[in-house]
């Protein structure tokens, strides 16, 4: 679904995304993990077409992305931090998002809407919210057209342990819709549950892109929080540990 | 685009400052037309003042809008929109504001105190202006990196036109007042639309013949067709460029 050649961007010296190359396909789950300022916001951003990556290509059900906006509408996003427009209401908010999206046409989900009982503070004004609820509103518009693939930043970061919870549950009830499900978290116990693959960053560099199993194999660990936080200590991952970067080449297939 | 546009509208409208923008105008429009029995000079004061505010206010709100309007600018780059679309809903939405401001303020009472030629040779001026300098203003917006810079480029831009342009000028006669320089200013009055609008307004007004030679030369080539067409044109070249170099940087730009 996702395919990214070579794609390279500097902040004037700072290698920001060098050289990354991937493939994610329908029915993954994966977990981009990496230090502060390892790229991982870059790249999601470069797949939206909010950054502009120096080299390289990105493809989205097999189209290169480069001025037509149009993949975009089957990607739900929610940002690292979601900013809206101070004085629009709740309401106004969802009300003016489905308006520009034509959203007739669409069936709607509005499943998260309901269970973080947004209707009720539909009257708030955005620039009120507490970090979580705002959290809460970039989560429930992220699901919202139902998109097939889900770019989710940090989106736990910020949720009391209910709402984290739910969701959870939602990443799980969508993966099983054979969606794409990107996603970066901090908090390595969240991705437990869900994750299938492990996309790990530094310093702009794609460091591996495993299945979880094979991670899991790899490092004898099985939780993958701890195979992961064994990796980024630096330590040995272990006895089979294979040390070759995912690559992608031009004949490989994307489903 | 027109949803868009719409959304940007009602946003402004709510902000207050160009409803502050329209009294104001009223407010003077009016108390010149009180003031003066002579509703030619009346204007002539009138011209003077909007020749000063118009191209500050156009300038200033429209850099002050397009910075606030950054998370909305945000929010619509990861939907399915194209950032031209969404930079000219902007443009069209600020200007669309200030042109009504203008009609209402400036316009209303001059049609009902003065409905001559020059009275509507002004107005449209007046609109003409507006277009140009938001249009300014947005190149200078989108290339500046915070609302600091952009307001202080912008209020260089604002110095440019109304003082520091007619001190190069009276240099320049000054320096060479030895040649005929009739036709060199008024080919320079092209690189300054301010300048442009306030001859041909005051040719209207036929307080050229105060000004001699020149004045004739002016009249002669503003009273013919191909003169109106080449002023037409360059004003339309004012509004054209500024906006196609910012939907320009704007494309290339990182959000
Ligand atoms: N617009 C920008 N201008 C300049 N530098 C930037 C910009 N955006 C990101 N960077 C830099 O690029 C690097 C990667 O940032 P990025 O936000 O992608 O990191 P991240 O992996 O998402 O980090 P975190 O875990 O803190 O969210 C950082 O060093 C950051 O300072
Ligand atoms: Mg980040």
């Amino acid at each position: 679904m996702i395919r990214i050649e070579h794609i390279s961007k500097r902040f004037k010296k700072l290698r920001a995304l060098d050289d990354i190359n991937a493939i994610f396909n329908s029915g993954q789950v994966v977990s981009l993990i990496g230090p502060n300022g390892s790229g991982k916001t870059t790249l999601i951003k470069s797949i939206l077409g909010m950054i502009k990556a120096d080299s390289g290509k990105i493809f989205v059900n097999n189209i290169q992305i480069n001025g037509d906006p149009s993949y975009r509408s089957n990607i739900g996003y929610m940002p690292q931090i979601g900013r809206y427009p101070d004085n629009m209401k709740i309401g106004q908010l969802f009300t003016m998002m489905k308006d520009i999206r034509n959203a007739k046409d669409r069936v709607l989900d509005e499943e998260l809407l309901k269970k973080y009982e947004l209707e009720k503070i539909f009257e708030k004004p955005m620039r009120t919210l507490s970090g979580g609820t705002r959290q809460k509103v970039s989560a429930a518009l992220a699901f919202l057209f139902n998109p097939d693939i889900l770019i989710l930043d940090e989106p736990t970061a910020g949720l009391d342990p209910l709402s984290s919870e739910i969701l959870k549950e939602k990443i799980i009830a969508e993966k099983k819709k054979n969606k794409l499900i990107l996603i970066t978290s901090h908090i390595l116990s969240d991705l437990e549950e869900f994750t299938t693959h492990v996309m790990y960053m530094q310093e702009g560099k794609l460091i591996f892109l495993k299945e979880a199993e094979t991670l899991q194999e790899e490092t004898g660990e099985i939780k993958i929080s701890k195979a992961i936080a064994r990796i980024m200590k630096g330590e040995q991952p272990g006895n089979n540990w294979i040390d070759k970067v995912f690559h992608v080449s031009a004949g490989d297939k994307i489903i | 685009m027109l949803k868009l546009t719409r959304y940007i509208l009602y946003d402004i409208v709510r902000s207050k400052i160009v409803i502050a923008y329209t009294l104001f105008l009223l407010t003077v429009s009016f108390s010149m037309f009180r003031m003066e029995e002579n509703s030619g000079k009346a204007l002539l004061s009138l011209l003077n003042i909007i020749l000063i505010v118009l191209p500050l206010i156009s300038l200033v709100f429209s850099t002050i809008h397009y910075y606030n309007s950054y998370e909305f600018i945000e929010l619509m780059l990861s939907q399915p929109m194209s950032r031209t679309r969404i930079i000219i809903a902007e443009y069209a939405g600020v200007t669309v504001s200030l042109l009504a401001a203008f009609l209402i303020g400036a316009g209303i009472p001059v049609l009902i105190f003065s409905p001559t030629d020059t009275g509507i040779t002004m107005i449209l001026t007046g609109l003409a202006l507006t277009m140009i300098f938001t249009s300014l203003a947005f190149a200078v917006s989108v290339k500046a990196r915070d609302k600091a810079r952009g307001i202080g480029s912008v209020l260089l831009v604002w110095f440019y036109f109304a003082l520091i342009y007619d001190g190069l000028i009276l240099l320049i006669l000054f320096g060479f007042s030895d040649y005929p320089l009739e036709k060199v200013t008024l080919a320079l009055s092209f690189l300054n639309p301010l300048d442009l609008g306030r001859i041909f307004i005051m040719l209207k007004m036929d307080v050229s013949a105060l000004m001699g030679y020149t004045g004739a030369l002016y009249k002669d080539f503003f009273g013919s067709t191909a003169g109106m067409a080449l002023v037409t044109s360059v004003m339309l070249l004012w509004i054209i460029i500024p906006v196609w170099v910012a939907v320009r940087y704007f494309k290339k730009k990182d959000l």
